[in-house]
C-alpha cells in the first residue's frame, strides 16, 4: 500500500461529490483526503484526492471514476512531477514562558500567526504535506488544542493543463 | 437510433413539463412504458392518454422494472418504466440494480415531491437519485422544466451506448406542472461520456497472432456478445479459427448449442467440457465477458495455462479480475469482425492453427460427460425432463425466461439454444421473481414469439401478481413452474454443505394452489405430476393463445443441479454428480483424453 494523489476534473453539477465519494466507499477504497473547489472554468470543479492503495486497485478505481458521466478527466500526479500543498490552521497552547519558542518555530516554517489569545496562538502554515507534518510534530509538545487541515491540493509541474485536449460532443437519437 | 423525428430539430413549442416529458419519450422512439401512477407523477399520466406511447399498468413497480428489462433483453431496444416518488421509486430499486449488474439498457422515470418540498420529509418523499446512484449508470433530478428534453435525450443515449445500463430521471411534481418552451436538443451536453467503440488495430493483430499460434484456444463468450448482436460475426470467427466456444449464462443463444464447436455453458453449473476446456486452454479469448466468480471459481487456479485476450467495451472490466495479456477496448462486434479478418490474414501467411488434437479432446469430453439425469418411467418427475420436453416440443423456437435458482440452471443447461435473444434471466444480481414480469416485457417487445417463463415455485410467488397485468393487457405468456416445494438451490447447498440440516427452505407444494391461483388471475391453470403426462400438458399449454398459462409441474424435490463447482473452490474440483460412477469422475478429474 502507498498513497497516490489523483486530480479529477468534473462538471460542477449537483451530487458530483457524492457520486465520487460513494464510488470510493462502494468499491472498498479509503480516501486519505479530498479537496474540491471551482476552477478557471465556471462549469467545472477540480478535486484532489489522496488515496491509500496498491497500484492495481488504483487502476481499477480510476477506471471506475472515468465511467461516471460527470467526470471529465483524471490524472495521477507523481510527487516528483507535481506541486503538492496543504494548508493547516493549528491552535497551540502558548503561555508567556513558551510563546517566543512557538513564534520562532512558526518563523522557521514560514508560518503566520493569525490569532492571538492570552493562553493560545493560532498558526497558519502552508506547504508540502511533509513540511506541514514536520511542523505539527514540533508543535505537539506545547499542546495542540485543535487543528484543521484542508487536505492536499496539487498541480502537475510544467506548462500543460489537465484539460488541454478538447472533449467530444455527442448527438441525441 | 429510432425512426423519424416527431418534431423537427430546433422547433420550439410551449408545453407543460408533463407534456414535455411524454413528448420527449415519443421523440426517443418509445413504444411502450411499464408503470404505475401515484401522487407525484400524476401530471405525467394526463398527457399519456393522448400519446402514441402504450402504457402497461403493472401491479407492482418491481414488475414494471423487470418488464422493461425483459423488453430490452428481447428486443435490444431501451426498456422504459415509470413510477411515482417514495415507495414507487424504492420498489424500482431491485430492477434497477438487476439491470445495472446485467448491463440492460433501461430508462426509469420517477415523479418526485414538488421541488420546494424536497428535503422536508414530505409525504412520499425519498432521495431517489441518492438511493439509486450506486445502481444506475447515471441519474438526474430535473429541477428546471426546460431541462426535461435534454435529460430524457441524454438518458436514452447513456442507457443504450457503451456498456448499456439503467438511467433514472427524477422529476418533481411542480416541474411537471410548470409551463416551458420545449425543443428537442441538437447536441447532448455530455463532455465526460465518450465510450470507445473502435478497437485498436495493433491489439487486434496481436490477438489474431496468439489465436493462430494457439493449440488449445477457447472463445469465452459473455453477455456483451449477445447485447452487441454479434452472433453472426462470432460464428464466422469460431469457424475460421476452429476455436471451441463457451457461452456464459448471460450469453446462451449467442452461439448455437447444436454447433460442433459449442462447448455449452462454463462455470459453477456449467458443462464439464466447457469447464475443462477453460482449465486446459493455452489461450482464452474473452469476448464481452467479465471473469465473474461463478465462471472462474477460485480465481488463482482458473485457467492456469492460458494467455488472455480480453475484449470489452468497458475498460474497467479489463484486468479487474484476471490480468489480460492483450487488452482490447471496443464494441465487441467490431472486435470480433476485425479479429476474424486479422486471423484470416495471419492464417493465409503462416497456415491455419493446429487445433485438431484439441477438437478431439473437447468433443470427447462433451460426449463422455454430458448433463445427465435419470427420468424413470413411473418415477418422480425430473425437472430436467420438463425443460428437455419444452425444448423438443417448441423446436427451440421460443424465448425462454428464467428467475434464479435450480430451475434457472436446468433451463440454461437443458434447453437447446440455437437462436440469439432467445434467453433472458437474472444473472449478476440473481433476482428471484424476475421471470414472470420479464417474460411479460419480452412478449410485449416480440409479440409474435412464443415466450416461456421457466420458473421456480419460490420465485413465482415473489411477482405472481403480474399475471393480472398479463391477462388484462392480453399478454399471453406461458409460465412453467418447476414446483419442488422448496427454495431448491438453498436446499441443495444445505444438503451438500450443511450436513442435510435443512433450515427454512420448505415451502410446500400445495400452498398456494397454483391452478386455482392461475384461474383467479384469468389465466389457464394446468397441473402435471407424472413424466408420461408432460407432453400432453405442454401441448395444451402451447395451444392456448388468448390468455396466459400457468403450469404446476410437481417435480422431484431431491433432484440437484450438477455438475457443480462448490463456491470459491478451484474449477479442477468439479463434481459430476450422482449419475456418474467413481471411475467416470476420476477420468473427468484427470481430464482424460483417449487415444485414437
Amino acid at each position: 500500500m502507498s498513497t497516490h494523489t489523483i486530480s479529477v476534473l468534473v462538471e460542477d453539477k449537483p451530487g458530483v461529490l457524492a457520486r465520487i465519494s460513494a464510488l470510493f466507499s462502494r468499491r472498498g477504497f479509503n480516501i486519505d483526503s479530498l479537496a474540491v473547489g471551482p476552477t478557471e472554468d465556471p462549469g467545472r470543479s477540480r478535486m484532489t484526492i489522496v488515496v491509500d492503495c496498491a497500484e492495481r486497485p488504483l487502476e481499477q478505481v480510476t477506471k471506475q471514476l472515468n465511467k461516471l458521466v460527470n467526470v471529465l478527466k483524471i490524472v495521477e500526479l507523481e510527487p516528483e512531477r507535481a506541486v503538492e500543498r496543504e494548508l493547516v490552521l493549528v491552535k497551540v497552547k502558548a503561555d508567556p514562558a513558551v510563546r517566543y519558542q512557538i513564534l520562532e518555530l512558526a518563523e522557521l516554517f514560514r508560518a503566520k500567526i493569525v490569532d492571538v489569545a492570552p493562553e493560545a496562538l493560532t498558526v497558519e502554515a502552508t506547504g508540502s504535506p511533509d513540511k506541514v507534518t514536520a511542523m505539527l510534530e514540533l508543535l505537539d509538545p506545547y499542546g495542540i488544542r485543535e487543528l484543521v487541515r484542508t487536505g492536499r491540493v496539487a498541480l502537475a509541474r510544467g506548462g500543460k493543463g489537465i484539460a488541454d485536449k478538447p472533449l467530444r460532443v455527442a448527438r441525441p437519437a | 437510433m429510432f425512426a423519424q423525428l416527431a418534431t423537427p430539430l430546433g422547433v420550439i413549442v410551449k408545453l407543460t413539463g408533463a407534456q414535455a416529458l411524454i413528448r420527449s419519450l415519443e421523440q426517443s422512439g418509445v413504444e411502450v412504458v411499464f408503470g404505475l401512477p401515484g401522487g407525484a407523477v400524476l401530471p405525467a399520466y394526463d398527457p399519456l392518454r393522448e400519446s402514441s406511447v402504450r402504457h402497461i399498468l403493472v401491479r407492482h413497480e418491481q414488475g414494471a422494472g423487470h418488464a422493461a428489462e425483459g423488453y430490452a433483453w428481447a428486443t435490444g431496444r431501451v426498456g422504459v418504466c415509470m413510477a411515482t416518488s417514495g415507495p414507487g421509486a424504492t420498489n424500482l430499486v431491485t430492477a434497477l440494480c438487476d439491470a445495472y449488474m446485467d448491463s440492460v439498457p433501461m430508462v426509469a422515470i420517477t415523479g418526485q415531491v414538488p421541488s420546494w418540498a424536497i428535503g422536508s420529509d414530505a409525504f412520499q418523499e425519498c432521495d431517489t437519485t441518492g438511493i439509486t446512484m450506486p445502481v444506475t449508470k447515471h441519474n438526474e433530478l430535473v429541477l428546471d422544466p426546460g431541462r426535461i428534453a435534454g435529460a430524457v435525450a441524454e438518458a436514452f443515449h447513456i442507457a443504450a451506448t457503451g456498456r448499456p445500463g439503467p438511467v433514472l430521471v427524477d422529476v418533481p411534481k411542480d416541474v411537471l406542472q410548470a409551463t416551458t418552451e420545449w425543443a428537442w436538443p441538437e447536441t447532448l451536453d455530455l463532455p465526460g461520456y465518450r465510450p470507445v467503440t473502435r478497437p485498436n488495430g495493433k491489439r487486434v493483430r496481436e490477438a489474431a497472432a496468439l489465436l493462430r499460434a494457439s493449440r488449445r484456444p477457447v472463445l469465452y463468450v459473455g453477455g456483451g456478445v449477445a447485447k452487441a448482436d454479434a452472433h453472426q460475426a462470432l460464428r464466422e470467427l469460431a469457424e475460421a479459427a476452429g476455436a471451441p466456444v463457451t457461452t456464459t449464462l448471460m450469453a446462451r443463444g449467442a452461439f448455437p448449442d447444436s454447433h460442433p464447436l459449442a462447448l455449452g455453458m462454463p462455470g459453477m453449473h456449467g458443462n464439464y467440457a466447457a469447464v475443462a476446456a477453460l482449465q486446459e486452454a493455452d489461450l482464452i479469448v474473452a469476448l464481452g465477458a467479465r471473469f465473474d466468480d461463478r465462471v472462474t471459481g477460485n480465481l488463482a487456479t482458473f485457467a492456469p495455462k492460458a494467455k488472455i485476450v480480453h475484449a470489452d467495451i468497458d475498460p474497467a472490466e479489463i484486468g479487474k479480475n484476471r490480468t489480460a495479456d492483450v487488452p482490447i477496448v471496443g464494441d465487441v462486434r467490431l472486435v470480433i469482425e476485425e479479429l476474424a479478418a486479422a486471423y484470416r490474414a495471419a492464417a493465409a501467411q503462416d497456415g491455419p492453427g493446429e487445433v485438431a488434437e484439441w477438437h478431439r479432446a473437447t468433443s470427447q469430453w462433451k460426449q463422455r460427460f454430458p448433463f445427465r439425469y435419470d427420468q424413470q418411467d413411473g418415477g418422480p418427475l425430473k425437472p430436467q425432463h420438463v425443460v428437455e420436453r419444452v425444448s423438443a416440443l417448441t423446436g427451440g423456437e421460443a424465448v425462454v425466461v428464467a428467475g434464479v435458482g435450480q430451475h434457472q440452471m436446468y433451463a440454461a443447461q437443458h434447453f437447446r439454444f440455437d437462436r440469439p435473444r432467445s434467453w433472458i434471466n437474472s444473472g449478476g444480481l440473481g433476482t428471484m421473481g424476475f421471470a414472470v414480469p420479464a417474460a411479460m416485457g419480452a412478449k410485449v417487445g416480440r409479440p409474435d414469439e412464443l415466450v416461456v417463463a421457466i420458473d421456480g415455485d419460490g420465485c413465482f410467488q415473489m411477482t405472481a401478481q403480474e399475471l393480472a397485468t398479463c391477462t388484462t393487457e392480453r399478454i399471453p405468456i406461458k409460465v412453467l413452474i418447476l414446483n419442488n416445494g422448496h427454495l431448491g438451490m438453498v436446499r441443495q447447498w444445505q444438503e451438500l454443505f450443511y450436513d442435510e440440516r435443512y433450515s427454512e427452505v420448505h415451502l410446500g407444494f400445495d400452498v398456494p394452489d397454483y391452478v386455482k391461483l392461475a384461474e383467479a388471475y384469468g389465466a389457464l391453470g394446468l397441473r402435471c405430476e407424472r413424466p408420461e403426462d408432460v407432453d400432453a400438458t405442454l401441448e395444451k399449454a402451447l395451444a392456448e393463445n388468448a390468455v396466459p398459462v400457468v403450469v404446476d409441474f410437481r417435480v422431484d424435490a431431491h433432484e440437484g443441479v450438477f455438475p457443480m463447482v462448490p463456491a470459491g473452490r478451484p474449477n479442477d474440483e468439479i463434481i459430476l454428480g450422482p449419475e456418474f460412477s467413481p471411475e467416470e469422475q476420476a477420468a473427468a478429474t484427470r481430464r482424460e483424453v483417449r487415444a485414437g
